[in-house]
């Protein structure tokens, strides 16, 4: 069974169709990239699949591990396992880093059924994973994305995909503002999550971000559909020969 | 204003043999309705007061008659009728329930929400069980250790016999009765309050707290207190809980002075959660409240911090008067308000001594259909050289149909010294609860986040075991506010 199952997925934004009719199916242990220019739809595909107020589907359905996510607000989509890196991660001013995160583990925690982490013990398993990510506990006491660079900021959000597990997750534009270090650092983070029981969407407008993360297919998105799907030697199709090339043939 | 026939009756015959025109052994219990010369008189006799402190409050009596009540505060409530409110009963014991079991359900729910304890929840609710005298024994224990380090810490009443010398030095030496139209009405009929003193060099080795304070309940409506801090001292003083507190009386109109001398710091931390009312701010309670401190020694400091989240109706402006040179005032400040509360908050820093420093931080909250107003004077005396003030108002708004107003008065004496202040109004954006949301936090846990986010700076003036539970307060406090 599939992960996450997107059918027929019709969304309209101010009367204008911006998904028309979308599927996809990923099943765990995969890596689907989905690759679009500007315009083609991919923030809101990802709003779509996280539940943001304002982007319910028209028509179609999705499902994750088979459980439709239609009646289904944002959090408890979040504590179902369904994450969503941002872009652009919000700032909170004055939420400290490490009591954001224990509400947030403890929440999905207590959504499987699992004993709520006091502090010491989420302190320790915290402190644990963001060694790996780079992250500095100096890091972790600031207000979350306060004051942080691009790298930071995209290092947190992989740092709680870490901490969260998720079953599904989506990285929108993960590689935007990154530079080839920190690219590398942010794409070890995510390679290091890859096993046969999760699965991750990896949305990206470069090429670039798939020499790191390399996904088993690869879509390309174009006016709010998929118009082809292939292997990792898509994306370098695109690099080759531009959006436009492969827009023109399909 | 015409005392009722009840009133004159009662006074009447109470009043026939002892020197005050008062028998010593009243069998009444409550005064009778309304206020009149007599009434004032029939408190002080009971309380058994000396002549100074009847007279001063009979002084404060007729002051408060030529007084207005105030109107320029940004609050709207029906004319109160002073006439139609018993201003002393006897202390009583709230009503014995035999279990948790009959308490109101709605107000099990808040405390399990607060973390209190089973035992605690039951001692709050007024359940009768034997522990309530394992709070008293604590409560002793606490006040022999004081007494060793020489610190007075009793209910006013009880200073009043014991220490007159010192309250009459120091009552209304920082609120005079003519102070205010509140504060004259407190200071004709106050029923008990806080005393505390620390004297020269001692530093207090733990809080104090109000909890912990014999007497504690049913001090009333129109509670004094008093903080006396002698050279080179140090106190910390907790008032109020986070246990919503329902109360008969709508009016609670309280007076707390303190006096910081050379070198001496008083820190004043106020949780308040008085009952705000319905929805429609129906029943609740009008919190009408003078605090002020007079730092009169060189480099004292006093250290206001509030969280409001309670009451229909706040006015309430705690205080510095920056006498001694070097002196330092701080105010931090967080209120709330949702649904149909009005909260007219704020303070006022007087500089007057040379190099004073003081510094403001409020963070109002405003939810529902609430009004909350941070009113503040940063006032600079012509010798107050060197002097500095820094005022920061912050406005948080949740959902379209509450208001947030800031209104600073400054008047600055002198062209040396410094005074900023900077105000931001801000809403919780839709980007930043979605963010919450979709990392599993549902919509009331995101707001309490976000909110406690943007009070951090006054939370952390908290005294630890207070900050935690009034974290928790506020959060609930705007539960059902968003989404």
């Amino acid at each position: 069974m599939s992960l996450l199952e997107i059918k027929n997925a019709k969304l309209k934004l101010d009367d204008k169709d911006i998904l028309k009719g979308l599927s996809l199916s990923v099943n765990s242990g995969e890596v689907h990239a989905i690759m679009g220019p500007n315009g083609s739809g991919k923030s809101t595909l990802s709003y779509m699949l996280a539940g943001r107020d304002g982007y319910e589907l028209e028509s179609g359905e999705v499902f994750l591990e088979g459980q439709s996510l239609s009646d289904m607000e944002a959090d408890e989509r979040a504590r179902s396992g369904l994450f969503l890196a941002f872009q652009y991660p919000v700032e909170l001013p004055g939420v400290g880093g490490m009591s954001f995160l224990r509400e947030a583990v403890n929440s999905r925690r207590k959504f499987l059924g699992e004993e709520e982490l006091d502090h010491l013990a989420f302190v320790k398993e915290a402190r644990k994973v963001a060694s790996k990510m780079f992250v500095k506990d100096e890091m972790l006491k600031r207000a979350v994305n306060v004051g942080f660079s691009g790298g930071e900021k995209k290092r947190f959000e992989i740092l709680q995909m870490a901490m969260l597990k998720p079953k599904v997750s989506i990285l929108d534009e993960t590689d935007s503002g990154l530079d080839v270090d920190a690219l590398k650092i942010v794409s070890d983070g995510v390679n290091a999550q890859r096993n046969d029981e999760n699965a991750i969407v990896v949305i990206t407008h470069y090429q670039r971000l798939l020499d790191y993360i390399v996904p088993d297919f690869v879509h390309i998105l174009s006016d709010g559909n998929i118009i082809k799907s292939g292997g990792p030697e898509l994306a370098l199709e695109v690099e080759k020969n531009g959006y436009a090339g492969l827009i023109n043939a399909a | 204003m015409v005392a009722t026939q009840e009133t004159i009756d009662k006074v009447k015959e109470v009043s026939s043999t002892y020197k005050y025109g008062f028998v010593t052994d009243l069998e009444a219990e409550k005064a009778p309705l309304g206020l009149s010369e007599d009434i004032v008189k029939f408190i002080s006799h009971k309380k058994k007061e000396p002549k100074w402190l009847l007279d001063w409050r009979l002084k404060a009596y007729k002051k408060w008659l030529s007084m207005e009540a105030p109107n320029w505060a940004m609050v709207d409530f029906p004319k109160i009728n002073f006439q139609d409110i018993y201003y002393y009963s006897a202390p009583k014991t709230k009503p014995k329930l035999n279990s948790l079991d009959e308490v109101d359900p709605e107000l099990l729910r808040t405390y399990e929400k607060l973390g209190i304890p089973i035992k605690e929840q039951e001692v709050l609710a007024g359940v009768a069980v034997d522990y309530v005298f394992d709070s008293v024994s604590v409560a002793t224990t606490f006040r022999e250790k004081l007494a060793k380090e020489g610190i007075i810490f009793c209910p006013i009443s009880e200073a009043v016999q014991s220490h007159p010398d010192l309250v009459k030095k120091y009552i209304g030496s920082v609120i005079p009765i003519s102070d205010n139209y509140y504060a004259a009405l407190n200071s004709a009929v106050f029923t008990d309050g806080s005393f505390v003193y620390i004297p020269k060099g001692v530093k207090c080795p733990m809080e104090l707290s109000t909890y912990f304070r014999i007497n504690e309940q049913n001090s009333g409506q129109f509670e004094r207190t008093l903080i006396i801090a002698e050279d080179n001292t140090y106190v910390s003083y907790l008032e109020g809980c986070t246990a919503p507190q329902r109360d008969e009386n709508q009016l609670h109109a309280a007076v707390v002075e303190l006096v910081a001398m050379n070198n001496a710091e008083i820190k004043y931390s106020t949780v308040q959660n008085w009952y705000p009312g319905d929805k429609d701010g129906r029943g609740g309670i009008y919190n009408f409240v003078t605090k002020r401190g007079n730092c009169l020694g060189k480099k004292s400091k006093i250290s206001w911090t509030q969280v409001e989240t309670g009451s229909a109706i706040t006015w309430k402006y705690p205080s510095c008067v920056l006498k001694g040179d070097d002196s330092v005032g701080e105010f931090y400040s967080v209120a709330v308000a949702n649904n149909a509360q009005q909260a007219d908050t704020g303070t006022k820093m007087i500089h007057i001594g040379k190099n004073t420093k003081s510094t403001i931080i409020s963070k109002g909250i405003s939810a529902g259909k609430a009004q909350n107003t941070y009113r503040g004077q940063v006032q600079i005396q012509k010798n107050a050289k060197g002097s500095r003030n820094f005022t920061q108002c912050d406005s948080l708004l949740i959902g379209d149909k509450c208001g947030a107003h800031t209104v600073p008065y400054i008047n600055q004496f002198t062209p040396h010294a410094r005074v900023e202040h900077e105000a931001t109004t801000s809403k919780i954006s839709e980007d930043q609860l979605f963010y919450c949301l979709q990392r599993g936090l549902d919509t009331e846990q995101a707001t309490s986040l976000i909110v406690n986010g943007f009070c951090k700076e006054v939370m952390k003036e908290l005294p630890m075991e207070f900050a935690v539970e009034a974290q928790k307060l506020i959060g609930i406090s705007l539960e059902g506010s968003v989404g």
